[in-house]
């Protein structure tokens, strides 16, 4: 494998003249089944820094944080800390060398008291027992230490989430961590209780723990971090002091694209989208606390509306809400200018919605059935058990779909199993297709499926929407955003952030609206998006 | 969700005990326990005004002695359900134990030797299905009701009619009565039922195996991250019920004076009954002791109503059982939903 990476990291990624790192990742490499996860990585971590470690899904985030925590052991390279050389073979070996994390869901009992979750399997004794007393004394230390006023003997249940979360992070450094590894630690927080974290984040880092901060929030990382890590595709690709690094910038590193135009589908065959009409669908205010502020949103007869933004932005979110799969805390839905109760899934479906789930494993693929039941799923829940689909409809049906997507093998009796990701996609898209529904959300349905499934099925939406289908396409992927849509919404942060004509739209541009957005709003932004219970 | 938004104010400073009593208000994890004791008191009091009799203390004491086993069972059964388990074979075990008294004394052994055989044959069974349940991932339910029959069928090889139990230990104890100032009188069942309340109660509070369990209950994976014994624990709350049954089919010896086969059919789902009447949520993590012992004194009320009544049929039992357990399930879903 790979040698030791020797040569020093750039100079002004290094903090100005500060003592050694306290733990030092170097040329680590790790690969499941051959497949490589992690390639020459280097971390470094000095004491009293918030180190924010950047990088898209499946960039080896969480593989470097499970090789530094022991979970899994490198292939090649060294962990150091303190100047010496480790290896880890089990999570207690890296929490005995005062490295802590903290995960993204609170991996606390909410049943027992705050000073339990704190101190349970290291309390204090007294008579054989738990000495009572003075866990809560402990525990009450601990906490003041970061600035929480927290009664050590209240059920942990009791508290908001934030509150858990920071009680999670006081059992990670009651242990004396001098590393604290925090993972999406604000995913599932409001804006005052970020603030609240990152009080105790700073405490800490004051008192001299290097923290590593690892989040989706392009602002929240700018906001606490001093240096930063950026990994793409299993690969080092930079280490920057944050003060020195613009947000376009970052965004430009996680992604690793060159900011050009990219071919168009050819839709000329397709009519203009008649926006004055009534809009298929149309939505204000739709919002759910902790998952997307208000938003509107209109789509009309014909039109593909893509939905931009990085993982977490709220995209998916915008179309569970707008399907009923997640109920909505406001907002209301038109259909066809008539009020619409969108509450559940059935019922959008009774409206004509149809929905592709971005998890398609769990949320779509039944692997032990065939690939015609798979398709016909929808349509016979839409018609009731009661009134079976006649045979011979059946496979006139399926295998009209099965050609027009190209569906291989085409065979209404394989088990869907063992198809191909792709050829899956396409059997879900069919599902939905024959409940002949007038809005189809699409969330990300091409990704993990190989390059010509893809472009069969981008060709399909264009074709669909050409036929008067209206569709919200949703993808990681910003080219085939843009190459689709007719209109764009940029989400971040759990809002819309822009809407733009999609026509000449580029990548460039709709990263620097992600980027811009930050500095102008988000200070100003603070808890309106929270609705009443 | 009031309590939830805000957290205690101004905890720097140590409040004194006076503060203490003065602020003391009961906790949520007391609420189902309350709540329980005042189901409890309305039964008593109903009885009292409606039987001549039946308010006097004699009658309450009576509670203990007559379902001495009962709370022994309720006690063991809360350990397991704490964790999220179950145990159905505790009533075969109940049964299991009065026959392996009877035979044992029946064979000569001294009554030290016969109390210990049933004492480890229970322990056992328990970790048996501990094993069973933690190291092969089989149901508590499905690995429970297959001890429940396995019990039940071994009471038949040893005993297939009932056996008298004469031997003088076991008699001595039966009836012997402790005399209590003013007249009344309890049982040394009692007592012994009263002590494993309390011990339990000890462990499950003060002791790091009894927060395990809670903790378990709770959420086992977080448990598991927090480095507490996870495993043992889940074998161990299995062993500590089949002890309890062992322990409560010992005192149900005592009580009946003889082991059959028979005996204890359907009890393990009065234990089930006590403990969720008392409070203990099913899903595990929440309930307390103390609650599965007034859980048990409320089925006593109900019998003894019954039998002051003695135009009731005593199926009128198991409706008012059934009625009482409906309503305990339903008050703590909705309570549960509640939280966050």
């Amino acid at each position: 494998m790979s040698q030791a990476r020797t040569e020093p990291l750039p100079e002004t990624a290094r903090r100005p003249g500060d003592a050694a790192p306290v733990v030092e990742l170097r040329g680590l490499s790790i690969a499941f089944g051959g497949v490589p996860a992690l390639h020459d990585v280097a971390l470094r971590l000095y004491p009293g820094e918030v180190h924010a470690l950047m990088g898209e899904n499946g960039a080896g985030k969480s593989t470097l944080i499970k090789a530094l925590t022991g979970v899994y052991a490198p292939d090649a390279g060294t962990v150091v800390v303190d100047g010496q050389e480790r290896s880890f073979a089990s999570p207690a070996d890296s929490q005995a060398a005062g490295i802590s994390t903290v995960y993204q869901e609170v991996n606390l009992c909410a049943n027992l008291t705050v000073a339990e979750n704190m101190l349970l399997g290291r309390e204090p004794r007294f008579l054989g027992g738990i000495g009572v007393r003075a866990m809560r004394r402990r525990a009450r230390q601990t906490l003041e230490r970061l600035g929480l006023d927290v009664d050590p003997a209240s059920v942990l249940g009791q508290h908001p989430i934030a509150v858990q979360q920071l009680v999670a992070i006081a059992r990670a450094v009651d242990v004396d961590a001098r590393v604290l590894i925090l993972d999406e630690p604000t995913s599932s927080l409001d804006a005052d209780e970020v603030a609240r974290l990152f009080e105790v984040v700073r405490t800490l880092r004051d008192q001299g723990t290097a923290i590593v901060f690892v989040s989706h929030f392009l602002d929240q990382v700018f906001e606490i971090a001093d240096r930063l890590t950026v990994l793409r595709n299993g690969r080092l690709v930079g280490e920057r002091l944050v003060s020195e690094t613009s947000q376009l910038e970052l965004v430009r590193l996680m992604l690793g694209r060159e900011l050009e135009t990219l071919d168009r589908l050819d839709r000329q065959e397709a009519p203009p989208v008649d926006r004055d009409r009534t809009p298929v669908v149309k939505v204000l205010g739709l919002g759910r606390k902790g998952a997307l502020e208000a938003t509107d949103l209109e789509v009309h007869e014909g039109e593909v509306v893509g939905l931009a933004g990085l993982l977490g932005s709220g995209r998916t979110e915008l179309a569970r809400l707008l399907f009923g799969a997640d109920a909505a805390d406001t907002g209301e839905v038109e259909v066809h200018g008539r009020r619409a109760r969108v509450r559940t899934p059935r019922q959008a479906i009774d409206r004509r919605l149809a929905f592709a789930s971005e998890d398609r494993r769990a949320e779509g693929v039944i692997g032990d059935l065939t690939v015609a039941d798979n398709m016909l799923l929808a349509l016979q829940a839409s018609r009731g058990w009661l009134r079976p689909i006649p045979p011979a409809q059946r496979t006139t049906l399926v295998a009209r779909y099965l050609e027009a997507l190209d569906v291989r093998p085409a065979d209404p009796h394989a088990l869907m199993r063992n198809l191909s990701g792709g050829n899956q996609q396409k059997v879900l898209l069919a599902r939905w297709l024959l409940t002949e529904p007038e809005l189809l959300l699409l969330d990300e349905p091409t990704r993990g499926i190989d390059v010509g499934a893809k472009a069969q099925i981008q060709q399909l939406v264009a074709e669909l929407a050409g036929r008067g289908m209206a569709v919200v396409f949703i993808s990681a992927e910003l080219e085939e955003v843009l190459r689709l849509s007719d209109r764009v919404v940029v989400m971040r942060e759990r809002r819309k952030i822009a809407e733009r004509e999609g026509g000449d739209l580029t990548v460039g541009e709709v990263l620097e609206t992600i980027a811009a957005e930050a500095t102008h709003t988000h200070l100003t932004e603070t808890t309106d998006g929270e609705a009443p219970r | 969700m009031s309590a939830a938004t805000d957290t205690p104010v101004g905890s720097s400073v140590v409040p004194s005990t006076w503060d203490r009593v003065r602020s003391w208000s009961p906790g949520q994890r007391y609420l189902p326990v309350i709540a329980t004791v005042v189901v409890f008191l309305s039964l008593f009091s109903a009885g009292g005004i409606r039987y001549e009799g039946f308010a006097d203390p004699q009658v309450f004491l009576s509670l203990f002695l007559d379902n001495a086993f009962l709370i022994v069972l309720a006690v063991g059964m809360t350990f397991v359900i704490l964790t999220g388990g179950i145990d159905l074979s505790v009533g075969s075990v109940v049964a299991l134990s009065t026959v392996i008294a009877a035979r044992t004394l029946e064979a000569g052994w001294a009554a030290p030797a016969a109390i210990a055989a049933v004492l480890l044959v229970g322990t056992v069974i328990g970790l048996l299905h501990g094993v069973l349940i933690q190291y092969l991932g089989i149901q508590p339910f499905i690995a429970t009701l297959a001890g429940m029959f396995l019990a039940r069928g071994l009471c038949f090889l040893l005993a297939e009619r009932s056996i008298p139990i004469d031997d003088e230990t076991f008699s001595t104890i039966a009836f012997a009565t402790i005399t209590l100032p003013g007249g009344y009188y309890t049982t040394w069942t009692a007592v012994v039922a009263l002590a494993t309340v309390v011990v339990a109660a000890y462990v499950l509070a003060r002791r790091r195996f009894g927060r395990t369990v809670y903790a378990v209950g709770g959420s086992e994976a977080s448990a598991l991250l927090m480095g507490l014994r996870v495993a043992r624990t889940k074998v161990a709350v299995y062993a500590v019920s089949g002890f309890c049954a062992a322990l409560g089919g010992l005192l149900f010896s005592l009580y009946m004076l003889s082991g059959n086969s028979l005996h204890a059919v359907g009890m393990e789902l009065d234990a089930i009954a006590a403990v969720v009447i008392g409070g203990t949520l099913l899903t595990g993590g929440r309930g307390l002791v103390v609650g599965s012992l007034v859980g048990v004194l409320v089925l006593g009320t109900i019998q003894t109503f019954i039998s002051f009544d003695g135009t009731l049929s005593s199926w009128w039992t198991k409706i008012t059982i059934g009625v009482l357990l409906l309503a305990f399930v339903m008050v703590q879903r909705l309570a549960t939903r509640r939280q966050p």
